[in-house]
């Protein structure tokens, strides 16, 4: 059960138990990871009502479903059931991919007191410009992309490790942007369901697209960028 | 067969000038005389039959007027402006449009548009007030021969909707080949026609459909849908139809002109 804390910033990681123990191998299972802010603290950029469902009802039926198809696979592997191994792949990459995430996006948002909106520096802010010509440039290209994706997805900054340089990418549904490239890493996600905006901007994905950059957490998408160029 | 004019409001765009010059310009062409000038078809969007408060409190009044008022227009005025540009496309019904830029699964730009323009003129047919309760007769016939009971029905529909990965629709089609009523889901905007089944009903489950209404519950949806909205009174016409003509079933007016070899069906209201 989510608990948030509202008087210290909680550092957000993916949660792992560890359930039963069989034979010689756990099955880890995952928890709804707290937000390190309170729902309403990224308004009015993105209402509280939103981030409530979004974090309580979606993220956390990701990882009820992951959770389930996990314990599914667990079983059909250790009984050999190649075909159920192979069916559930769908329901894994799924639910995985929701979790996976929608725990990155929690990181790449911040209240405006907190930092929220303001520009990279660094490496990234240097690599934006190269890369892109300027932030606003980079953007904007992520706001088009992300209104053009048709249906449900996620658009992203990630960073080509192998080609060492910054791209722009969309995945459909919950894909994780690793079914892009096994070298390209998440710096930024955002989340362009229709759950993620309709409750606060109904049909007009492009205004959601352009008020959140206020809230967007620069030094997260930083940490990452300095950790996995280095 | 007989064939009737389809009575519904449609929205022009009045503001254009073009559609009633299209009109004179359609009728030279077939005479052969040429003219120079270009000629442009448009669709119009067709008001749901009901009132937009009529499928209240199980779809509300609000989500309809961005549903069908901001969403379901969008995409025709986004149609028409594509067609406006185009030479290529011009003349054909929106059977054949959806699975013309279809393009056998390389779907051209103006696809999404004339395809959920499609999507959303059948579903809110696919509904009326007081809808839901069971099918009667003939329908009920053919839903217990090909799914065993009604209720094995139902349970197919809702399963196949909740199971839905991402945006998407759930269809009760006629399969022509097999002879057979069939639960299909499909992804996005994608129809059934374009591989030839014959929908007899649909269910819209992109979040917008019912997430001002219902939240993230989506199974609290559906139920509302099929025990309140779903219209067996529209499917059993479609089906009717089906089985007496065997042709396609032609569904949006063609508004560039009368074609007398085109079907209408006529809906009771």
């Amino acid at each position: 059960m989510a608990v948030r804390s509202l008087a210290t910033r909680k550092t957000l990681t993916l949660g792992l138990n560890s359930t039963r123990l069989t034979q010689s191998r756990a099955l880890q299972t995952f928890s709804l990871p707290d937000l390190p802010y309170d729902y309403g603290a990224l308004e009015p950029a993105i209402s509280g009502e939103i981030m409530q469902l979004h974090h309580q009802k979606h993220h956390q039926t990701y990882i009820t479903n992951y959770n389930k198809a996990l314990e599914q696979l667990h079983e059909a592997i250790q009984k050999g059931d190649s075909s159920t191994v192979v069916k559930l792949q769908s329901a894994i990459k799924f639910n995985g991919g929701g979790h996976i995430n929608h725990s990155i996006f929690w990181n790449n948002l911040s209240p405006i007191r907190e930092g929220g909106g303001e520009p990279p520096k660094g490496s990234l802010g240097w690599a934006i410009d190269t890369n892109f010509g300027s932030l606003e440039t980079l953007i904007q290209k992520i706001s088009a992309e992300g209104a053009a994706v048709q249906g449900s997805g996620w658009v992203w900054l990630g960073l080509d490790k192998e080609l060492k340089k910054l791209v722009v990418e969309t995945t459909a549904n919950q894909d994780p942007l690793v079914t892009k490239g096994a070298h390209v890493v998440p710096l930024l996600g955002i989340d362009v369901w229709e759950h993620a905006y309709y409750l606060q901007y109904k049909n007009a994905r492009p205004d959601y697209l352009k008020n959140i950059w206020k809230v967007i957490n620069w030094n997260y998408a930083s940490g990452v960028y300095e950790k996995e160029s280095a | 067969m007989a064939c009737h004019l389809l009575l519904t409001d449609f929205t022009l765009p009045l503001k254009s000038p073009k559609l009633s010059h299209s009109r004179q310009q359609r009728k030279g062409r077939s005479n052969g005389s040429r003219k120079v000038s270009t000629t442009v078809a448009y669709y119009g969007l067709k008001t749901p039959p009901y009132n937009l408060d009529g499928l209240e409190p199980y779809m509300s009044k609000r989500a309809l007027e961005v549903h069908w008022g901001v969403r379901h227009r969008g995409f025709v005025e986004d149609l028409n402006r594509q067609l406006r540009k185009s030479d290529i496309l011009y003349g054909y019904t929106m059977d054949e449009l959806v699975k013309t830029t279809f393009n056998n699964g390389n779907p051209l730009p103006e696809f999404n548009n004339v395809a959920e323009a499609w999507n959303h003129d059948f579903f809110w047919e696919s509904m009326q007030p007081g809808g839901g309760d069971m099918p009667k007769l003939g329908l009920l016939g053919q839903i217990e021969k090909d799914f065993g009971s009604f209720t094995n029905f139902r349970e197919k529909f809702v399963e196949t909707a909740l199971s839905l990965f991402g945006s998407g629709w759930v269809w009760l089609v006629l399969k022509r080949q097999d002879k057979r009523l069939a639960v299909v889901k499909t992804s996005n905007s994608i129809n059934p026609i374009v591989w030839e089944g014959i929908p007899i009903l649909n269910l819209d489950m992109w979040e917008h459909a019912y997430y001002l209404d219902y939240k993230n519950d989506k199974a609290k949806y559906v139920s509302m849908f099929m025990n309140h909205l779903v219209s067996w009174n529209a499917a059993t016409d479609l089906l009717e139809t089906c089985k007496l003509t065997a042709t396609r079933i032609c569904r949006a007016p063609y508004l560039g002109g009368f074609e007398p070899d085109i079907c209408f069906i006529e809906r009771y209201r």
